[in-house]
């Protein structure tokens, strides 16, 4: 009888049917999906190229590729990954799915401009795989000039174009974020009662808004000396390279806080649930991540410590790099103090939580290692640097992700994924990533160049370990694809709150229905109350 | 296998002591982090599905230890990572200078003595080498793992960078900054020897030394037409210029350094030295950066000797073999 009731009840799934319900839906939830589905065919595409450049590593020689395509590879893994996947893929899936419900809204505060982001990143990625398809692009994703403007014969227009459109896409779902933020809250949900993953998505597109334009204007400024020649940052047109760098970084450090900040708010929501306790130190976590926007915009001359710019720019930005490190050390603090006399289940979304507390403090603390002038002269553009940016990234990032992804999947298909299954893919995930970088480390150390295609023999032994992590990484990443794809047809169903948790998500229906709530609520509760919440655990 | 690499230079230790001061704080904050969240994992595991905590306040005091003791600690890093970089940004006024240059994809180098190398750099030991680079075309970076020096090489400028080799040794040199196609080509050897031994692999220059070969070049594209010794050109005279105030039309003055003179060459208009007329073409294209190196070389060498060298007339064809600017 109640199952029946679950399955003729009207939720944004069954709504409408077909494709065109789907490609023009306003509704927030739908369009989330819709993200989903993009972000995980590019993640695919990204981790092959991730693969590739795995395997050609495995000896010293070229032998797999040509250093021609080598190059393209690198390249094209980090536009596909920094552009098309990391920068939306929190805010865009779950933030989209859940920022609205979590503050008591029935959707964004502009639902038409949020289909339209979707669309600017199918644009953009068209455009990304034209280039790829047509020959490639070989700038590194960082498309140092004069490389870049005056020397690259690859296809470095198409590419940045693509960027560019896809930039464009981050900043409306900021802008989006923001105003619904300000204007869309319930009655009673005051901005100290916000779940935090809504603070740290506040936080993302403060960045997202002020930073992307920057990126934008840099990249249109390629273009222009690119097609044009008008001397930027060509010396030979009378340019200045080092002001790319500048400018590039302006935008490129702050993403990263892009990426890694709703990942945060992910953990935040996680640790909580699986604690049964409010986080510990709400405001310090909600105010860290004001203070990482606000500090990150000043940081990015840590990236040019070797480049050539002036001593003392290179001690300001090292100073205030140190700044950023504290409020994410309060984070990590604050999370594991939330677990102390908690009750502590170790469901798959906990171990991934816990994965990325692991992940990311030693991606922070290496990155104490980076900011040091001394120290980074000898590790910048090395090994050390790469698996210090994938520790914050991959292992922060894509740990919160696939945690989220786990923690809402209930809530966002209505049904429960294979629990033994999802904890062993979080244990190999684990396992794998650390298989994958750590060696990393050790090689950048050694003094092993990142963008080598070749290398000198001395380091094959641990590109050797890092390729054979690598493989166990790719199985950690495509267990979840199968189970949770058979969970949507063959899953149990979920209950609307299967984790006995907090938030407003947990108290609608799973899969919502596409207002969301029949009746605008009134909170009453600060969060993480867990006193407030109903009390049995509903099964089917 | 060694975790670390060789320590070659003097700097190479500093900065391994920081890296051991660096880990080891690393290696607390994981041990104490990941040692909590274990221990609150198991001992607070939930043992019935009814339990309900309580919690929830904030401790200030807390919030507060576990910010200000990170900050001292990170403020350690900070000033003991810039002394260490303060010391490799600055190279003693001994230094022995060596000019590089990058091109995709090889590294070219020239002693002060005329020694040109390819892929290859020869120095001695005990003694402070100071690099004065520039590439041809794209960004590349000089990097020597072993002796913890890095340092980009950009168009359109010069960087400097310096080291003192402490060992024997041939050590790897990389481009670490990604140029082109075969980047990862753009590599070659450091060779550090005893200073007897690096004395005779320098005897035996073929060309003369770079200040010769900078005097033809001067003599060549007929820079004393204008420049004479005495100042009575149409130009400013050379002599006694290295490291000497210029005062500059319209006001201000600049330091004629490497930068200052390659500027002059290349793109004469930028800075017109008080009371002249700004006659001087460029010699973009017509001087590779080699070359303006070489010039930069017999500029200063011009101090050395003052009024000798510079007569007003076009130099001495083939100077190399008689007379040995500065060495008499």
């Amino acid at each position: 009888m109640a199952t029946a009731a679950v399955l003729e009840r009207e939720t944004y799934l069954n709504a409408s049917y077909g494709l065109k319900s789907w490609l023009l839906t306003k509704d927030h939830k739908r369009i989330a999906i819709l993200y989903f589905i993009t972000i995980s065919i590019f993640f695919a595409i990204g981790g092959t190229f991730a693969g590739l450049i795995r395997l050609e590593l495995l000896t010293p020689q070229a032998d797999l590729v040509s250093s021609e395509t080598y190059n393209k590879l690198f390249t094209m893994h980090g536009v596909i990954m920094v552009f098309f996947f990391l920068i939306p893929s929190i805010p865009a899936t779950l933030g989209n799915f859940f920022l609205p419900i979590m503050i008591g809204a029935r959707d964004l505060a502009f639902p038409r401009i949020n289909l339209l982001s979707w669309y600017l990143l199918i644009l953009g990625g068209v455009l990304a795989i034209y280039a790829m398809v047509a020959g490639g692009v070989d700038t590194g994703w960082t498309f140092y000039t004069p490389y870049s403007t005056s020397y690259a014969n690859t296809y470095v227009i198409a590419t940045a174009l693509g960027i560019f459109v896809a930039g464009f896409s981050s900043i409306l779902t900021g802008l989006n974020f923001v105003v619904t933020v300000h204007r869309m809250r319930a009655p009673g949900m005051t901005w100290f009662r916000m779940p935090l993953f809504v603070w740290a998505h506040y936080a993302t597109s403060l960045i997202q808004i002020l930073g992307t334009p920057v990126l934008a204007v840099t990249l249109v400024l390629i273009l222009c000396e690119r097609t044009l020649h008008i001397g930027i940052f060509d010396p030979a047109l009378g340019g200045d390279p080092i002001l790319f760098q500048h400018m590039f970084w302006f935008y490129s450090h702050p993403a990263v806080y892009i990426m890694v900040l709703p990942g945060m708010g992910v953990i935040s929501e996680i640790v909580s649930t699986y604690s049964r306790k409010p986080v510990y130190g709400y405001a310090f976590v909600a105010f860290s991540s004001l203070a990482i926007a606000v500090v990150g915009f000043l940081v990015w001359g840590h990236h040019l410590y070797v480049s050539g710019q002036s001593l003392y720019a290179g001690l300001v930005f090292s100073f205030l790099s140190y700044f950023v490190a504290i409020p994410s050390a309060v984070k990590v603090f604050n999370w594991t103090a939330t677990l102390y006399k908690g009750s502590i289940s170790y469901d798959t979304p906990m171990l991934y939580a816990f994965g990325f507390i692991g992940l990311f403090t030693v991606g922070g603390l290496t990155g104490l290692f980076v900011a040091s002038l001394g120290l980074d002269v000898h590790v910048t553009d090395t090994y050390f640097v790469i698996a210090h940016f994938h520790y914050v990234m991959v292992g922060g990032t894509i740990m919160a992700y696939l945690g989220g992804v786990h923690y809402w999947w209930p809530k966002m298909t209505g049904r429960m994924y294979p629990e033994h299954f999802a904890r062993l893919s979080a244990v190999v995930v684990f396992i794998g990533f650390n298989l994958t970088f750590f060696p990393q480390f050790i090689l950048g150390y050694q003094g092993m160049p990142r963008r080598y295609h070749v290398y000198p023999p001395e380091y094959q032994v641990l590109h050797v370990l890092s390729t054979a992590g690598a493989t166990v990484l790719a199985v950690g990443y495509i267990m979840p694809l199968i189970y949770l794809i058979w969970s949507l047809k063959y899953g149990p169903v979920a209950g609307k709150n299967p984790w006995g948790a907090t938030g407003l998500e947990w108290s609608i229906p799973s899969p919502p229905p596409t207002h969301n709530f029949d009746r605008i609520p009134v909170v009453m509760h600060e969060a993480y109350d867990y006193s407030a919440v109903p009390r049995e655990v509903e099964v089917g | 296998m060694h975790f670390f690499p060789d320590q070659a230079s003097t700097i190479s230790p500093e900065v391994d002591h920081l890296a051991y001061f660096m880990l080891a704080v690393s290696i607390f904050f994981t041990v104490l982090i990941f040692g909590a969240v274990f221990y609150f994992a198991i001992k607070y595991r939930r043992r019935s599905d009814d339990e309900l905590p309580g919690g929830g306040h904030t401790g200030l005091a807390l919030e507060v230890v576990w910010s200000v003791i990170p900050f001292g600690l990170t403020m350690i890093m900070f000033g003991w990572g810039a002394s260490i970089f303060f010391k490799e940004s600055v190279p003693p006024d001994d230094a022995m200078n060596i000019y590089v240059v990058g091109k995709q994809w090889m590294w070219k180098l020239q002693h002060q003595e005329g020694q040109r190398e390819i892929n290859e750099l020869h120095i001695p030991i005990n003694r402070p080498i100071r690099l004065t680079m520039t590439s041809e075309d794209v960004i590349h970076s000089f990097y020597v793992p072993d002796f913890r020096t890095k340092q980009d090489v950009v168009p359109g400028r010069y960087t400097t960078t310096w080291f003192t080799a402490t060992k024997p040794g041939k050590y790897h040199l990389f481009c670490a900054e990604y140029c082109g196609t075969k980047h990862s080509g753009m590599i070659g050897w450091v060779y550090a020897m005893r200073p007897e031994d690096y004395q005779e692999w320098l005897a035996g220059s073929p060309t003369g030394s770079m200040a010769d070969r900078g005097a033809r070049l001067f003599d060549d594209l007929a820079c004393a037409n204008c420049h004479h010794a005495d100042g009575s050109g149409r130009c400013p005279t050379l002599v006694g210029l290295f490291g000497s105030t210029v005062r500059l039309a319209g006001g201000g003055a600049v330091k004629a350094d490497e930068a200052y003179i390659r500027e002059s060459i290349l793109n004469p208009p930028a800075k017109i030295v008080a009371g002249y007329q700004p006659l001087m073409p460029t010699f973009q294209g017509l001087v590779t950066e080699e070359g303006v190196v070489e010039l930069i070389e017999y500029i200063k060498s011009l101090n050395a000797k003052p009024g000798l060298e510079q007569t007003g007339q076009p130099a001495v064809p083939g100077a190399g073999a008689g007379s040995q600017p500065g060495n008499q």
